[in-house]
């Protein structure tokens, strides 16, 4: 698998990469840990004029807590996220769904920022993105701007992301005291990609009633999603096992699912039920300081 | 012969080298001026070629060369098939089609330019005008009146009709109590080698000589073949495999890029390479299976079965491959399994559709049988409420049968069926599985229990039922400081016979595996072969090879008995000594080789050298058998399947080196968990190959598999003389049944009688469904 001609860049700092991004826009793609754009243009459905290799570029992997929230360098691999001691201590969601991704190269390649910059419907991380009520940090020369998670994703493979802007940062709250999450995946037998992926963050009131109830899921529908009615179906109740398995059952709704060769519409709306269900059993289990 | 080394778990000589990246495979070469070519290939699955516009990429950069299948009519002979059949109609196929195309990813032009890249952008710039016709997707409607024909100077596209009969087939049915029918598919697999094909070819027009490289099961076929495509004399033609990363059968054949890549070479004067990718290798090398099996038994209420009456709808896809023709009588001749099946009838309809063609895959045509009958057999269990395991100790045959005629035509060598099944159940600990199974039931858990007892026609094969040579060859020459060489005919590719043909060679001499070295896979060194395939390897190949030792052995008996004054029938052959077993009195054995080739000691009459050569014919088939069982687990959410116990007792005849058995072993069963719960070439109604890349086509991985208990019987083949029967292929023969049935056992709860493979979660999920609403 051979890909189309293509001029190769590699920026040494940031300013420069924008600077490269700015000038070539559109016919140009940036290039992290390849891991999605390579193979496309070895099948050439991509072919760009411009390869702009950011995989030098110092400074963009890091992890770390800053104003009380965690912020993530867009360089940072799956592999450094799921098993980072700062995310398993304070947000454990994020090495649990880094840990659901490919297989061992694929996690040491791939970056959370080119993961979410591809926005595949199948990816993992944007159902985690949207429970955590994360923030993508974009930057281009003309300065850097903050894109809700809940904003962030516009289409498969869209976003909110504009030419001659890179994401440079992503930045989550540590979980809240009380605050049970789990992400829960079937996957795709060939590419284990998910068929459906389900992240789930519950915070429990002092009465031991759902506070808060956070739910992204990926796979289902062309971009991922928060499962607004099954939040809606735990806030201020109080958790059961019937009613995680009620509210699951709105995890799709509103939302048309793909179907393709390996899952119907019909199978990923009740599979999203499922997953939502055990990912919800986990996140109070966890809530309630159990393990699960 | 004291049996030092054949027997034991010797790791393998190939392994370091290739563990550490040593190896060299056909991608490894690089020749000075190698040149590239890269094809254009069909994006329609049935099309006329109006026209073909090379002119843009004849002048693009590095180009040098494009040519058509138009510019090469009459250049290069067609793509040979070794199968005959009565009736059977010719699809010759072209080595680039010229005025029509039948399958997605048929070449129809070529590209060479001096670098990789300027051809497979050139490729690109090739304007192909095609008229599409209706695509043959479909074998039954392929089959229909009114349906598009593929090959024009037909009148349909049945390729061949295939008849076998045995026994009384109308009483059997008469008699019986019942009579069990099911449809059952077997789907069209990929093989997926881990190493796509590749060629390199060299010519020097001084010398006249064509130097091929090629990732091949069969180096001298390949020989053979070339020189006939080519036209060039067969002693112009030297083929070389160097490592060869996976075969399962879709390297047992002759393809257009090979004799391609020959061509272009001797055209040009300059070397020329081609890789293929794994898209390519998903659309243009062989296929496996693809069966669709109307199946009817006959049985007594007691579980005696009377008769079997089997219709086949065989897919064959566009054209024939080496050996397509030939695979569905495998399924024929075996279809009686491991049982006393009285009278059978096995009809079987090849048919040409517009998709690659199909051929041996690992099993080639047994997976098919023993699928089938493994499967019946379980459905006269269900059907008579008996266990399966009993129902098929009914119908064995008994020890003191053997050699055991079949209905069908085969002697199977020897076998205990009875043994390995009382090994497999005690093993598996059966009687426990089924009370905690329905212990689980009761929870609401679904475990199946799935049993296979399965038998298999291996050692390919006696020279009268094969379509091009049964036999194998070995030469040994022990040289002049005493290391042997063993070249055999045979053409390793993973099995590990550079330690197993070592092993039988430092027992026979009485050196250690280190003073061997086995060559093979280069027909300028090694005498002509059949090659690797049909788990023949050892059986006949290393068969060969003990008969060439025992030859040198004798000689050097000889040559030592002269010097120690000692009688050469007296002599072993010992840690590298040649002892007198009457006096003790010994000589080295490097002494004695020595004297073969300095040549003045010999005893009178005696030819120097050491240099042995035998071309072994086998008198039958072998035909190794074994019992699998497995425990699956059925996800009651989501219908996802779990495999979770696997215990499997083969007997393969006695044992070289019980590593590789295992090792086979394993990879059969793994590549059988493939097609029963994952694998699936589907081409859609267009006839585009529609999981033609990894992403969607999808192979068992390290975590879908447990811990697999594996373990033997030995019933040696009287057939050889070191008694084996061979072990590439059981593992996928057997298994599949295995995992299929219990997949069907653990959904039983839920009135499921039959699925198709490959098992796929949402398909288990609507069973389980249905099953629920039904209650
Ligand atoms: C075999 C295999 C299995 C996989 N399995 C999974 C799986 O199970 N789950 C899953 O979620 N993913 C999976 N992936 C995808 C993997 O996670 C990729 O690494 C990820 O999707 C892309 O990250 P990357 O760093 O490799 O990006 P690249 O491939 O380098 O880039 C992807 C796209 O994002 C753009 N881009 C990259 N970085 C930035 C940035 N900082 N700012 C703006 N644009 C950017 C690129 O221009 C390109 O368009 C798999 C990939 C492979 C090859």
């Amino acid at each position: 698998m051979i890909p189309a001609a293509f001029e190769y860049h590699v920026p040494k700092t940031l300013e420069e990469t924008l600077r490269l991004l700015e000038r070539h826009g559109d016919e140009a793609k940036v290039l992290a840990g390849g891991h999605s754009l390579l193979p496309l243009m070895k099948l050439r459905l991509a072919a760009p004029r411009y390869v702009i290799d950011i995989g030098r570029l110092r400074g963009m992997s890091y992890i770390r807590e800053e104003n009380g929230q965690i912020a993530i360098g867009a360089l940072t691999t799956h592999a450094d996220l799921e098993s980072s001691a700062l995310l398993l201590m304070r947000c454990p969601l994020l090495p649990e769904t880094a840990a659901e991704i490919g297989d061992v190269q694929v996690r040491n390649r791939g970056t959370l920022g080119g993961s979410l910059a591809h926005a595949d419907p199948a990816g993992d991380y944007p159902a985690s993105i949207l429970a955590l009520d994360a923030e993508i940090i974009a930057a281009s020369t003309a300065g850097t701007r903050t894109i809700c998670a809940r904003d962030f994703f516009v289409d498969m493979l869209t976003t909110q992301l504009r030419p001659g802007e890179i994401l440079s940062q992503v930045r989550v709250p540590p979980l809240a005291p009380r605050t049970g999450a789990a992400y829960c995946k079937l996957h795709q037998p060939a590419s284990g990609f998910a068929i459906v992926g389900v992240a789930a963050r519950l915070t429990l009131g002092k009465g031991g009633k759902i506070d808060s109830a956070a739910v992204g899921i990926t796979g289902v529908g062309p971009k991922a999603y928060r499962a607004a009615a099954v939040e809606k179906a735990l806030r201020g109740k109080k958790p059961s096992p019937k009613l995680l398995a009620d509210a699951a059952r709105h995890a799709a709704q509103g939302v048309e699912p793909l179907s393709d060769l390996h899952a119907s519409a019909e199978y990923r709306r009740e599979m999203a039920a499922v997953f939502t269900r055990r990912a919800l059993e986990r996140a109070i289990a966890r809530a309630q300081g159990k393990k699960a | 012969m004291a049996m030092r080394y054949i027997g034991k778990p010797l790791k393998r000589k190939e392994d370091p080298r290739l563990i550490q990246g040593l190896g060299h495979y056909v991608d490894d070469l690089q020749l000075a001026g190698m040149h590239y070519t890269g094809f254009v290939r069909s994006p329609h699955a049935h099309a006329r070629i109006r026209s073909i516009d090379t002119s843009k990429a004849r002048t693009a950069a590095g180009v040098v060369l494009v040519l058509t299948g138009a510019d090469l009519q009459g250049a290069i002979g067609p793509v040979p098939c070794a199968a005959q059949l009565p009736d059977m109609k010719l699809a010759l196929r072209p080595v680039l089609a010229h005025d029509r195309v039948r399958f997605v990813g048929e070449p129809v032009a070529l590209v060479v330019a001096t670098e990789r890249y300027a051809a497979r952008d050139a490729t690109d710039l090739v304007e192909v005008d095609y008229e599409p016709l209706t695509p043959v997707v479909n074998p039954e409607k392929a089959l229909e009146k009114g349906c598009t024909v593929l090959h024009e100077q037909y009148s349909d596209n049945i390729a061949y009709r295939w008849e076998l009969e045995g026994g009384d087939l109308a009483k059997a049915f008469k008699a019986a109590d019942k009579v069990i029918r099911q449809r059952l598919v077997n789907q069209r697999l990929i093989p997926v080698a881990m190493e796509p094909r590749g060629v390199v070819a060299d010519y020097k027009p001084g010398e006249k000589q064509l130097t091929v490289w090629s990732s091949t099961q069969i180096p001298h076929l390949l020989r053979t073949q070339l020189a006939v495509m080519l036209g060039v004399p067969e002693s112009s033609v030297h083929v070389i495999t160097p490592e060869v990363g996976g075969g399962f059968g879709s390297k047992l054949n002759v393809y257009p890029e090979e004799a391609l890549v020959g061509y272009l070479a001797m055209r040009l004067g300059q070397p020329v390479k081609w890789i293929e990718s794994r898209r390519e290798n998903f659309l243009c090398t062989i296929h496996g299976r693809d069966q669709i099996d109307d199946v009817e038994v006959a049985v007594k209420r007691d579980g005696t079965v009377l008769g079997l009456r089997c219709k086949v709808i065989a897919d064959l896809g566009a054209y024939y491959q080496l050996l397509t023709p030939l695979i569905p009588t495998l399924t024929g001749l075996m279809i009686c399994g491991c049982y006393k099946i009285p009278a059978v009838r096995m009809e079987i309809t090849g048919v040409f559709t517009n998709k690659m063609a199909t051929d041996a895959y690992r099993g080639a045509g047994r997976p098919e049988a023993t699928y089938i009958i493994e499967r019946m057999m379980d459905l006269v269990a269900a059907e008579l409420k008996k266990d399966p395991a009993e129902v098929r100790r009914k119908n064995f045959p008994q020890p003191k049968d053997f050699p055991y005629a079949t209905p069908t035509g085969v002697t199977y060598d020897s076998a205990n069926y009875q043994k390995s099944l009382e090994l497999a159940l005690r093993n598996s600990n059966y009687k426990r599985l089924r009370q905690e199974q329905a212990k689980l039931r009761r929870q609401g858990r679904y475990i199946g229990i799935g049993l296979s007892t399965y038998v298999e026609i291996c050692a390919m094969g006696p020279s009268s039922a094969m379509p091009a040579g049964g036999w194998e060859s070995a030469t040994v020459r022990v040289e002049p400081t005493g290391k042997v060489n063993i070249l055999t005919g045979s053409s390793p590719h993973g099995q590990g016979q550079e330690t197993s043909f070592a092993q039988i060679g430092a027992d026979v001499l009485g050196l250690e595996p280190d003073d061997i070295n086995v060559v093979h896979g280069d027909t300028a060194r090694v005498p002509y072969g059949i090659g690797t395939f049909g788990s023949r390897a050892t059986a006949v190949g290393g068969t060969a090879v003990y008969k060439s030792l025992v030859k040198l052995r004798d000689k050097l008996a000889q040559i030592a008995g002269h010097l120690m004054g000692e009688a050469p029938q007296k002599l072993v052959f010992r840690q590298k000594r040649i002892i007198s077993k009457a006096t003790k009195k010994s000589i080295a054995f490097g002494e004695a080789v020595g004297a073969a080739y300095v040549a003045k000691t010999l005893p009178p009459g005696l030819e120097p050298g050491l240099d042995a050569t035998t071309f072994f014919e086998p008198s039958n088939f072998t035909f190794p058998f074994g019992v699998h069982v497995c425990v699956v687990e059925v996800d009651a959410d989501t219908g996802d399947v779990k495999l979770q116990k696997y215990v499997a007792v083969d007997d393969c005849g006695n044992v070289l080196n019980p590593l590789l058995v295992d090792g086979q072993v394993h990879g059969g069963i793994v590549q059988a968990v493939g097609q029963a719960l994952l694998e699936e070439a589907v081409y859609d109604e267009h006839g585009q190959l529609i999981t033609g890349e990894l992403m969607d086509y999808a192979i068992p991985r390290a975590a879908d598999i447990p811990w697999l208990e594996t373990s033997r019987t030995v019933t040696p083949s009287p057939v050889n003389p070191l008694g084996l029967k061979g072990v590439g292929e059981a593992g996928t023969i057997g298994a599949t049944p295995a995992l299929l049935n219990a997949v069907v056992d653990a959904l039983a709860p839920f009135g499921v009688r039959h699925l198709d493979m490959p098992v796929k979660r949402e398909r288990v999920w609507q069973l389980m469904r249905k099953g629920r609403r039904a209650k």
